[in-house]
């Protein structure tokens, strides 16, 4: 039982950090705000959401392929971050100054 | 609630249809195309159709896009122009004729409803069949039973198909090469984790085919992506291998498929007609064939559709 | 705890088509592509859930294909779509 309010808390705080995610992605002013977004708040959410599955889950098995899959996501997230971070700023984007 | 959600998928994946189609501008047609591959795998898995999703993931949000994005590079090359429409943008339904294709649209949308309305609900169809004969087919997955040995000719004409995609892109004569730029250590690293782990899933997804949802088509895409992100990160292929082992590699699949049907043929008076006791291990020969080639096809496109793909100057 | 699941899953999409206005908005090349990763993420969040929700493995599976390939899109996007030199494609 104890189980299940956990794994309902994680996945809980998943949707929010996907929330954030969404509300970044929408509301932040250039390039380079926009890929917090995508690097951090919906990774974190993503992992939250599978820490939540894999408890339920209740199988290593499950837990270790879903733990896989979050750190592809992570490297693939963070490389693609830094290569279009780099290509803005070659390209002459200029960062958003307040 | 499963309700709300699936009207949800299915308008936005109509709506995001409707925006990628009437995009002018390209890039952003591409990306909602893959926006729309993405939604369109939830969809297949909505509809209990594992395998399809498998695949759409795999070559409608995954391949497809590399695909379409080297495509408009190499437009750009050539057009030096904008990546829009060259005809003035009036709206669509100004244009001669569109009434028309709305009345057929229409038409047949209703004629569809109709059909739906009137099918019968819960028919067994083919699946019982199916289910009866698995344990002849060597397979234990119900789907690839019939698509590697119920309808096998179905997937050898596929794999055809693909191979004569390939020979028409190239022979619309040779395309502008790509010029290796500057890497940097990120790229590097990325794709010196990346293309070893998607060999590796490739792999799984083959072998996984015979009892789940998996197969050829999938792990061939998978091995394209990873000889994509290869080509991406600056890798070519040595030259001594750009001529005829790379066309073997192309024509191996198919090659092999069509000999095995002519075998079986002669052997059991069928095409494709496998021994029963061997089954198992003749699809799974066929398969990794296919897959290889399949792989190698899709990067063949990739480049550009060269008999002769890029290659390092020796 | 399925009923939780579905709600998850409908605030998920909701997400999604949230994310649609920015790739339909741009501005720029690079925001159109980053809008349809965080397409790929959130599917990829939807799908373990829906193989956690119908008891399917086979949907972790193309959970796993998606993550990786969606990595493969980003790259030719920055090695290909979207050269170093400004082209006048970015002038919209």
């Amino acid at each position: 039982m104890l189980t299940d309010y956990l794994a309902l808390l994680l996945l809980i705080s998943g949707g929010f950090f996907f929330l954030a995610g969404t509300v970044g992605l929408l509301r932040f002013p250039d390039v380079y705000t926009r890929l917090h977004a995508l690097t951090k708040a919906d990774n974190v959410g993503l992992g939250f959401v599978m820490a939540g599955l894999a408890i339920q889950s209740g199988s290593w098995l499950v837990a270790g392929k879903l733990f896989l899959i979050w750190l592809l996501v992570l490297l693939a997230g963070a490389s693609v971050a830094h290569l279009i971070a780099r290509r803005a700023l070659q390209r002459g984007i200029t960062p958003w100054q307040r | 609630m499963p309700l709300l959600f699936d009207s949800l998928l299915g308008l936005g994946g109509i709506w995001l249809a409707w925006q990628a189609l009437s995009s002018d501008n390209l890039f952003r047609a591409i990306v909602l195309f893959v926006a729309f591959g993405l939604m369109l795998a939830l969809v297949w898995v909505r509809l209990a159709a594992p395998d399809i999703a498998l695949a759409e993931a795999a070559i409608g949000a995954g391949v497809t896009g590399a695909l379409l994005l080297a495509a408009l590079a190499r437009l750009d090359v050539v057009v030096h122009e904008e990546a829009t429409n060259p005809e003035p943008s009036q709206p669509s339904w100004h244009r001669p004729g569109s009434g028309f294709v709305a009345l057929l649209t229409a038409g047949l949308f209703i004629a569809l409803v109709y059909t739906l309305y009137h099918l019968p609900v819960d028919t067994p169809g083919l699946r019982r069949d199916v289910i009866a004969q698995l344990d002849n087919s060597g397979v234990r997955h119900p789907v690839t039973a019939v698509l590697l040995n119920f309808r096998g000719y179905d997937t050898l004409l596929e794999i055809l198909v693909l191979l004569l995609a390939l020979l028409g892109v190239g022979s619309l004569g040779k395309c502008h090469r790509q010029a290796v730029t500057a890497t940097g250590p990120v790229l590097d690293a990325l794709s010196r984790l990346l293309a070893p782990v998607l060999v590796l899933v490739a792999a799984y997804l083959l072998w996984l085919g015979a009892s789940a949802p998996g197969g050829a088509f999938q792990a061939g895409a998978v091995l394209a992506a990873g000889g994509i992100l290869l080509l991406l990160s600056g890798w070519r292929l040595p030259a001594r291998f750009a001529r005829w082992p790379w066309r073997l590699l192309l024509a191996l699949g198919p090659v092999l498929f069509l000999v095995l049907a002519l075998i079986t043929l002669w052997l059991e008076g069928k095409l494709l007609q496998y021994p029963p006791a061997q089954a198992g291990g003749w699809i799974l020969l066929i398969e990794a064939s296919a897959s290889l080639s399949i792989g190698a096809i899709l990067v063949a496109l990739f480049m550009g559709g060269d008999a002769e793909p890029e290659h390092k100057d020796e | 705890m399925e009923l939780f699941y579905w709600s998850l899953l409908v605030f998920l999409l909701l997400n999604l088509i949230a994310g649609l206005w920015r790739i339909m908005r741009g501005p720029s090349g690079a925001d159109r592509m980053l809008a349809a990763q965080l397409f790929g993420t959130t599917t990829v969040a939807m799908l373990v859930v829906m193989a956690q929700l119908q008891a399917q493995t086979s949907l972790r599976n193309v959970a796993l294909i998606i993550a990786l390939l969606a990595a493969v899109t980003a790259v030719a996007f920055v090695r290909r779509a979207w050269p170093e030199k400004e082209t006048s494609r970015d002038a919209d």
